[in-house]
């Protein structure tokens, strides 16, 4: 077959064709996968719930609303047998070492901090990763933040500093100290 | 004859001779950074070459089809919306793996390995050709950046495929899995596979010597 030659109309029909076709096999893998990605998201994000929140037995991600004037939280109310046991908040830094941490943070209806579960970060494999370790993340079960120095240790904060990784751990504390103060101001409001 | 000896010549093009990663050193960004585990290097090497076989295929069935002018784009569409249903496809089905590679799935499209297949053999050849050209092309650079991962995730990690041989708090060697033992680990790699294929080659030639001295006698006889 000879080889088409370079002319305008062949070069816009060719390109035209192929995006189309192109966008078609897009479409078709998109309406595949749309409802698996939607899942594998929400069950990493329940898993978390369930880590950071007392058992409960409604639907914390179904009954998720956010607040206006705290713009980019997401609040998680929990409850067992019609009765508020908890809220989870997922919260975020900028102060991170690589691009932006999320973290889910439970509290029970009193305030406490009740677990601290990190959704999604970019910090250093083998150094600043280690915030998603529970061997750091468990000093954060059952702590009262108001007694509970959310800063720190190289800070002279209350929360134990991975080595090698302080920018990290700054990081988290942020993001737990975003979740305290919304958590502070929905309860306040009440 | 001509076609066995072509075919071996294929093989060995793709698994050393051009390897991508040994030989030509195309595609040193997935190669440095996501192999910091084998898992990792296994599962870009397997997507890369997912895509590197699709847009091979297509390529060689349309290249007479595309205008010399814009076969660039032509070709930057094509792997871009393989790489796309690669993406969407281990996001929905290997959800870990896709995490841990991130960002790196969707920079497959600027893989100078794909773009330079697709140009230099895909838009060439003939359909079966450029098949076995993806799929060796595509396994050497699997098994290199395997390579790779398995010797960062040994000295860094204390561990292979995940599974740990030293304990929790054991220190082990961070700098291999970071970006600086990435380059260290692939200088040495690639030292150690080029003065392997040179002996090897070395041996091959020093066989062939052997017949073409043996050739005149034989047809001496004759």
């Amino acid at each position: 077959m000879a080889k088409m030659e370079s002319t305008f109309a062949n070069m816009v029909l060719v390109l035209t064709a192929i995006a189309l076709i192109s966008a078609l096999l897009l479409g078709f893998t998109h309406l595949q996968t749309a409802e698996r990605i939607a899942e594998n998201r929400a069950a990493r994000q329940r898993a978390a719930l369930e880590v950071v929140l007392p058992e409960f037995d409604n639907d914390p991600m179904e009954e998720a609303y956010e607040i206006e004037s705290i713009e980019r939280l997401l609040f998680h109310p929990a409850t067992f047998e019609d009765e508020p046991i908890g809220l989870a908040i997922r919260t975020y830094s900028r102060q991170a070492y690589g691009g932006e941490l999320q973290l889910m943070v439970g509290f029970s209806p009193d305030g406490i901090i009740t677990g601290v579960q990190v959704l999604q970060h970019s910090e250093t494999p083998g150094l600043g990763d280690a915030i998603t370790r529970d061997r750091f993340l468990k000093q954060f079960r059952d702590i009262d933040p108001r007694e509970f120095d959310l800063r720190a240790s190289v800070d002279n904060g209350d929360i134990d500093t991975i080595t090698a990784a302080t920018i990290s751990t700054r990081a988290v504390a942020d993001a737990i100290r975003r979740a305290v103060d919304a958590f502070e101001k929905v309860e306040g409001a009440q | 004859m001509a076609d066995g000896l072509s075919f071996k010549n294929e093989i060995t093009k793709g698994l050393f001779r051009e390897n991508p990663v040994f030989a030509m050193l195309l595609g040193m960004c997935p190669v440095l950074g996501v192999t910091s585990t084998a898992i990792n290097g296994i599962g870009m090497g397997v997507a890369s070459s997912a895509v590197l076989l699709s847009s091979n295929v297509v390529v060689a069935l349309i290249r007479d089809l595309i205008p010399e002018k814009v076969r660039i784009p032509a070709y930057i569409v094509v792997i871009a919306s393989f790489v796309t249903v690669v993406d969407l496809t281990m996001a929905a089905y290997l959800p870990e793996l896709h995490e841990s590679l991130g960002l790196f799935i969707p920079l497959i499209v600027v893989n100078c390995l794909i773009l330079g297949r697709a140009e230099a053999f895909a838009s060439r050849n003939i359909l079966a050709s450029s098949v076995i050209d993806a799929v060796t092309m595509g396994v050497g650079f699997t098994v290199a950046l395997a390579m790779l991962g398995a010797v960062r995730e040994v000295l860094g990690s204390g561990s292979l495929f995940g599974l740990a041989f030293v304990h929790e708090d054991a220190t082990t060697m961070l700098l291999f899995i970071m970006p600086p033992g990435a380059f260290i680990a692939l200088g040495f790699l690639i030292a150690g596979v080029n003065t392997g294929v040179r002996k090897a080659r070395a041996v091959a030639a020093a066989a062939r010597a052997r017949a073409v001295s043996a050739e005149p006698a034989a047809e001496g006889v004759r």
